[in-house]
């Protein structure tokens, strides 16, 4: 699991102030550093005012595709005819994040808080906290805090005697990938296969067993008390850069970095900072070849692209890739990147739900022509096919579960060309 | 007509209801989405992504099956980027498939065959990779599904899960190692369950019944009216050599939708049965004799203009309303009525489709025959057969039925002579269902013409035809010795 590093000074912590600090998971401990309080704030203001708070904040989908919270509050109906649900995305799955893990090992009253307030606003008495399977201890500990809140009456009938009722259960995912992407995650818990759905109709409208739901990720959640508590102007000022990107991102940051862990920058943090002075710089000494900034469905950036990136969703869609989870992969020079363009794939054609025939039929064909060009039975051909799979495996299916398959291998081939065509030459990786 | 939707589908205008998918609103400006999961007696599921179709000033492609019309919509099926997209699916499902068509029941029909005909690639970029295989599976009585040849469009699934409501078909597996798979210790007994293999856009499900037996392309097709039971579903009998080969479902919004039961799908052996009559006989010197239909006829009217009242008919509501009102103006001339049993069995309706079922009165023309006047009191006819003038036996097999006292002489009109029916006067061979036209009325009403889908056995002739003709000899308003 590996243990939380102290701080570092140019970190923004706010969500992972109290990491590593076991007292935080206890109510009681929790509450003198802060907890529920904004709660407590939230239930004393109307519905309407708390989503234009979070709106105000422009927080944004910290899940990965960076949706405003607040506009995606703002979509439930405000007139109630069907039971309204939160899902609360925990299925973190994406390789190479691991955030909403420690938030929820080390806060799980701040996850507790933040969805509370989230039912209150969007009318739902109802949340499910939909956690990675594999997540047994996080599992564990969001239990017993949950079993407090209750018992201390945070949750249940009568939220602090204000009349409102808000339940939680815990859902465990059974280890699928496809789970975590929100209309899935939905049949999942409506105890279906997890396959997304087509959308429209959208959550909002149509979700869980057909009713009204929000989805958001633990991160975004785990933000919203301290928007309410701070005010969205002091969050909105947490930026750097692009008005638009606002607040603290935690990235997970592996591979082949010195310092492997989770950072809480603000947005808009060069990403080189966060490599070489938070992180420790590269793993051995060695030089930067690769990183994928958001998680491994988002397109490889090479070193010199890195070094200009600034972290938000702006910046990073200006080196045309994307933040995505803020699943930080960073690739060294003794990379051998065919390989590892050759295992995302093997990911993605292994979690692939098997709906779509592009992402079904694609995901395991680009797999197979990278593992022969590992062989060393490439060809050349192989290089404008995998292009030609990735145009079709992009934009056309119900999730976008081929288009991130597709985003690795052809970013990995257009910047890093000389790999591949060595592995197709020699039959070998080039030489580090 | 202003809360019409107009948009244009390559170019051809076309107004339809709001709500429309774009799919069914092409059909109606006359162009065919390509596709394979969506059937429009099935729910959305949008996974095939065949039917992606350009929607101008919208960067992606959309599912023709899942997006609906909006006012002024532009849609191009046969744009550049549309084709490009369902080349690819085709590509893409072809990797795996084994292209055993020469050997596939479904080819000549199949789905995926036609569309890469029509705009596939012409060679394969998969190379040397091994393809996906897994074993034949039996699914159930009449079903086996071949995996190889499966491109996962769920419309099985979706037909058992939503339509039959007997949920045991599934997605098993993932990514490319998915198959349809069903529940452990299940089988595809339902008795509708037969519709998977029509739905079946490809050769993965086939019926048993049909294995092996015709190309195609070899296969003619009739529109018919299933004689299961008094649904009266719309069905095509599809003949080869004067055979009838298989049964399916014609599509009928009111009756059937897109689907018919099994009992009605393999119950049409009994069509190429050839223990028929083939010419009309008469009684001579005490034994049947082959005598010419003029022959025939002309004994028959001599006996009619001889034989005493009241006349007793025993009639099939298996046969033709045509038949049967031939049958009760003749018996009125002898100022007689007859009556009809009708087969029992059990009701077996499907449940995602209202007013749809196996009817317990398992014959089709029940409806029919009481609006020809015959009743359903068969043992109180049976009984007045023994004192009766004459009898008149249409379409019955008098299985269990006693041949009528000496004396009495029986007119018997059918496709087959019983041993019950030995002993009469006149036989006249008539054609079946599958070998005339007629029509039959189902339970709710509704009279159905149904055609003629190969030709009758020898001299066999419609049953309404020769009933026609002897009224015709006795002259209208004949009447009978008193």
């Amino acid at each position: 699991m590996g243990y939380p590093h102290p701080s570092h000074p140019r970190e923004t912590v706010i969500l992972s102030r109290h990491f590593g600090d076991a007292e935080a998971r206890s109510l009681t401990l929790w509450m003198k550093r802060g907890g529920y309080q904004a709660l407590e704030k939230a239930l004393g203001m109307s519905r309407d005012q708390v989503i234009e708070e979070v709106k105000a904040s422009l927080v944004r989908g910290r899940g990965g595709a960076g949706f405003p919270a607040g506009v995606k509050w703002g979509f439930m109906p405000k007139q109630k005819t069907k039971p309204h649900y939160l899902c609360v995305n925990a299925d973190e799955g994406e390789p190479g994040t691991f955030k909403d893990r420690e938030l929820l090992r080390w806060t799980p009253h701040a996850l507790i808080e933040g969805s509370a307030i989230c039912a209150y606003a969007i009318q739902a008495e109802q949340v499910f906290i939909y956690v990675r399977g594999e997540f047994t201890e996080p599992i564990r500990v969001l239990q017993a805090a949950l079993d407090e809140a209750y018992a201390r009456g945070l949750l249940g009938p009568n939220v602090l005697g204000r009349g409102v009722r808000i339940d939680m259960t815990i859902h465990r995912g059974a280890g699928a990938y496809i789970c975590g992407e929100e209309t899935a995650l939905m049949n999942s818990i409506e105890g279906k296969r997890g396959n997304p759905r087509i959308k429209p109709p959208f959550p909002a409208a149509a979700g869980l067993w057909g009713c009204p739901t929000t989805i958001n990720n633990v991160e975004t959640l785990c933000a919203v008390p301290h928007i309410l508590l701070r005010g969205a102007g002091w969050y909105k000022g947490l930026s750097l850069s692009n008005p638009k990107s606002t607040g603290t991102k935690l990235f997970s940051v592996c591979g082949a970095i010195a310092n492997p862990g989770n950072y809480e920058v603000t947005m808009g943090f060069p990403l080189k900072d966060l490599l070489y002075d938070l992180a420790g710089g590269i793993r051995g000494g060695r030089t930067l070849k690769a990183v994928q900034p958001g998680g491994s469905s988002v397109p490889f950036i090479t070193a010199e692209e890195a070094d200009a990136t600034i972290l938000d969703y702006e910046g990073c869609a200006a080196m045309g890739t994307q933040l995505g989870s803020g699943g930080m992969i960073v690739y060294d020079d003794a990379t051998d990147i065919v390989y590892q363009v050759m295992r995302l794939a093997q990911f993605y054609a292994h979690e692939s739900c098997a709906q779509c025939t592009q992402c079904r039929e694609g995901t395991a064909w680009t797999t197979k022509i990278l593992q022969r060009m590992l062989r060393g039975e490439g060809r050349m051909e192989d290089l404008d096919l995998l292009f030609d799979l990735g145009e079709q495996m992009t934009g056309k299916t119900i999730c976008v579960l081929s288009d991130s398959c597709a985003a690795a291998v052809v970013s990995a081939i257009r910047k890093f060309r000389p790999d591949f065509e060595a592995y197709i030459r020699s039959g070998r990786a080039v030489p580090a | 007509m202003s809360d019409l939707v107009t948009l244009t589908i390559d170019g051809r205008e076309v107004q339809v209801p709001p709500g429309t998918m774009v799919l069914e609103a092409a059909k109606l400006a006359g162009v065919l989405v390509p596709h394979y999961c969506y059937h429009p007696s099935l729910p959305v599921a949008g996974v095939c992504r065949m039917c992606l179709v350009e929607v101008a000033g919208s960067a992606k492609l959309a599912a023709a099956c899942a997006t609906p019309v909006a006012p002024g919509m532009a849609v191009s099926v046969s744009g550049a980027q549309a084709k490009a997209a369902r080349q690819g699916v085709l590509e893409f499902l072809l990797i795996n498939h084994p292209l055993d068509c020469p050997v596939c029941d479904q080819a000549g029909e199949c789905e995926l065959q036609d569309y890469t005909f029509q705009e596939g690639r012409s060679g394969t970029r998969y190379g040397s990779f091994a393809k996906r295989y897994n074993p034949v599976e039996d699914f159930g009585p009449d079903v086996l599904y071949v995996p190889n040849r499966c491109i996962l469009c769920t419309r099985c699934v979706r037909f058992m899960e939503h339509v039959a409501e007997a949920p045991v078909l599934n997605v098993s597996e993932r990514g490319d190692r998915a198959y349809i798979g069903i529940d452990a210790g299940h089988k595809l007994e339902h008795p509708w369950s037969g519709n998977v293999v029509d739905l079946c856009p490809v050769g993965s499900l086939i019926s048993k019944d049909f294995l092996h037996k015709a190309r195609a392309w070899d296969l003619d097709k009739t529109a018919s009216v299933c004689t299961g039971c008094t649904q009266g579903c719309s069905v095509t009998l599809e003949t080869r050599d004067n055979m009838v080969v298989r049964v399916r479902p014609r599509p009928n919004p009111e009756v059937n939708r897109h689907f018919i039961c099994d009992r009605g799908r393999l119950d049409y052996h009994w069509m190429n049965r050839s223990d028929r009559i083939e010419t009309p006989l008469v009684r001579k010197d005490g034994r049947l004799a082959a005598v010419s239909w003029e022959e025939a006829l002309g004994q028959m009217a001599d006996l009619l203009r001889s034989a005493k009242a009241p006349w007793v008919g025993l009639v099939s509501p298996g046969v033709s309303s045509e038949a049967l009102e031939g049958a009760a103006r003749l018996l009125a001339l002898g100022k007689g009525t007859g009556a009809f049993r009708v087969p029992q069995g059990e009701e077996a309706p499907l449940a995602g489709v209202p007013d749809l079922a196996l009817r317990a009165d398992r014959a089709p023309n029940v409806q029919g025959a009481e609006a020809a006047g015959f009743d359903r009191d068969w043992p109180g006819a049976v009984a007045r057969t023994r004192s009766a003038g004459l009898v008149v036996v249409l379409g019955e097999a008098l299985d269990g039925v006693e041949a009528p006292a000496a004396g009495v002489p029986v007119l018997y009109i059918g496709t087959a002579l019983p041993e019950a029916a030995r002993g009469a006067a006149v036989v006249l061979p008539c054609a079946s269902v599958a070998e005339e036209e007629g029509s039959f009325v189902n339970l709710r009403g509704r009279r159905q013409p149904y055609y003629q889908a190969k030709a009758a056995p020898g001299m066999a002739r419609p049953a309404a035809w020769i009933l026609e003709e002897v009224l015709a000899m006795l002259g209208a308003g004949a009447g009978v010795a008193a």
